[in-house]
């Protein structure tokens, strides 16, 4: 059988990479723009395409309950969520990170109100940055439905046994539509081990309690436990990554994207659907001359603290673009790079760029913008820089 | 690579250790009156109560915590709950 090509939207994608990975329960709740994810699953088992249970729940904090509950008896388990829901499930994303429950979700980037608001930013994707989550920010359908597969068997690697979360962003990702190239059920068999390989939590025949009460030293260790694992991941998705790229001839061994960031002297860096302006932008500024490139997150965490080091050997100047705000500090994205920096003893030019609050469009004009502003000295190193549409604001 | 951690416990004595020592009251049990109906053993929530033989039921003080739920669920009034300070 050979692969075919679809054109789908990033939620059809990650509803085929459910289905090619052979999901066996799907508790969830509807939400814009999330919905046509686990509608579309929803059809598949309809039809018989997928021998899964979709689970109609009351609520987020309930869809997630449930997968707590199916993950520990060792089922395969996914779900999908954004903005509001995702606070609203905010609870029992953290259970089931601390109790090692190998789940993986879809988060579709949404805007938090008030006022009401349906457009992209990644305010609430960035609540879970400290959680457990293994979290990965894909730019484009395919990569939906790739890393979607990959997930599964980051998350339920006995090394690993940690959540894993896929996020885009709205409309920009979720519904347009595009050429994705998919497995076929045979490929994907062999790629993902079959799901009764999954190590339970929970067994009849071998009675456990998840979460009682630890002495605090216990405890502890638990989290950092956690900590070593989820930086030692880093290894298992690379490795994932690459043996994915050997069946599929697309490669996920880096944690990062780079383009055109080898004899770059400045770097813009971003995650989501705004990178693709921002490599339009490198095209435009190379094409005049100008030494740029771009560096895309695609593992936010564990974050790509050796990646961005190599990167701030050979630039001088790294321009951060984050689509969420830690109100009272400053670009969530520009912190984690800043810190880095810091750590690995590396003083370089960084500029901190808030764009696309609330939904708001990101040209590759903005991209452009603030790389000739950057080098006229028209902006301030590490000060928060609010552009909207091409005007600071 | 570290091996993963779970936060799962086994059922046995418990992370916390002998939880008599919680309890300021004791249920005493007087056979006497007993009439070996067993509801004091199957509302137990820890199970400090076992079943001799017989069919009477012994309360095992490492464990119970003085919670009082037999005291109150005995028809025949055969448990009396009393203080461990007086």
């Amino acid at each position: 059988m050979s692969r075919t090509k679809l054109v789908l939207t990033g939620n059809y994608a990650s509803a085929y990479a459910v289905l090619h990975s052979k999901v066996e329960i799907v508790p969830a709740y509807p939400i814009t723009p999330q919905t046509t994810i686990v509608e579309k699953i929803d059809e598949f088992i309809e039809t018989g395409m997928l021998d899964a249970t979709m689970v109609r729940v009351e609520s987020e904090h309930s869809a997630m309950a449930v997968a707590i509950g199916a993950s520990a008896v060792g089922v395969r388990t996914y779900t999908a969520t954004s903005s509001h829901g995702l606070l609203y499930m905010y609870e029992n994303l953290w259970w089931a990170a601390n109790a090692r429950l190998p789940i993986v979700a879809t988060f579709v980037t949404r805007t938090l109100g008030p006022p009401w608001n349906i457009w992209s930013d990644h305010q609430d994707f960035m609540t879970l940055r400290d959680s457990g989550w293994i979290l990965f920010m894909v730019k484009d359908a395919q990569e939906a439905y790739d890393l979607t597969i990959q997930a599964f068997k980051i998350a339920e690697n006995p090394d690993v046994r940690l959540p894993v979360g896929i996020a885009y962003d709205a409309f920009v990702i979720s519904h347009t539509a595009e050429p994705v190239e998919l497995l076929t059920q045979e490929e994907a068999d062999k790629f993902l081990p079959s799901p009764r390989a999954i190590q339970p939590l929970l067994d009849v025949d071998k009675p456990y309690s998840i979460g009682n009460l630890p002495r605090a030293d216990y405890h502890y260790i638990l989290r950092k436990n956690l900590w070593e694992n989820i930086l030692d991941a880093k290894k298992a998705i690379r490795e994932v990554g690459r043996e994915y790229g050997e069946l599929s001839g697309r490669d996920y061994s880096s944690l990062v994207e780079e383009y055109k960031c080898e004899d770059a002297d400045t770097v813009f860096i971003s995650m989501g659907a705004m990178a693709g302006e921002g490599m339009d932008a490198v095209d435009k500024l190379r094409d005049k001359g100008y030494k740029v490139g771009h560096l895309t997150i695609r593992t936010y965490r564990p974050f790509p603290d050796h990646e961005i080091k190599t990167i701030a050997e050979n630039a001088k100047r790294l321009i951060v673009f984050s689509r969420a705000l830690s109100n009272g500090k400053g670009g969530i994205l520009y912190d984690d790079i800043a810190s880095t920096l810091y750590r690995e003893g590396q003083r370089i030019e960084t500029y901190d760029i808030i764009a696309g609050l609330a939904g708001t469009e990101v040209s590759e004009e903005d991209f452009m913008k603030i790389y000739y502003d950057t080098r006229s000295g028209k902006l301030d190193t590490g000060k928060s820089i609010f552009i909207r549409r091409g005007e600071y604001v | 690579m570290g091996e993963v951690m779970y936060p799962v416990t086994e059922p046995g004595e418990g992370a916390a250790g002998k939880t008599g020592n919680w309890r300021w009251q004791k249920p005493i049990i007087i056979i006497d009156k007993c009439v070996k109906c067993g509801l004091c053993w199957v509302y137990c929530p820890e199970p400090a109560i076992y079943l001799d033989k017989m069919g009477y039921p012994h309360v095992n003080y490492e464990w119970c915590k003085g919670c009082g739920i037999c005291a109150h669920e005995c028809p025949s009034k055969a448990i009396e709950m009393v203080s461990e300070y007086e």
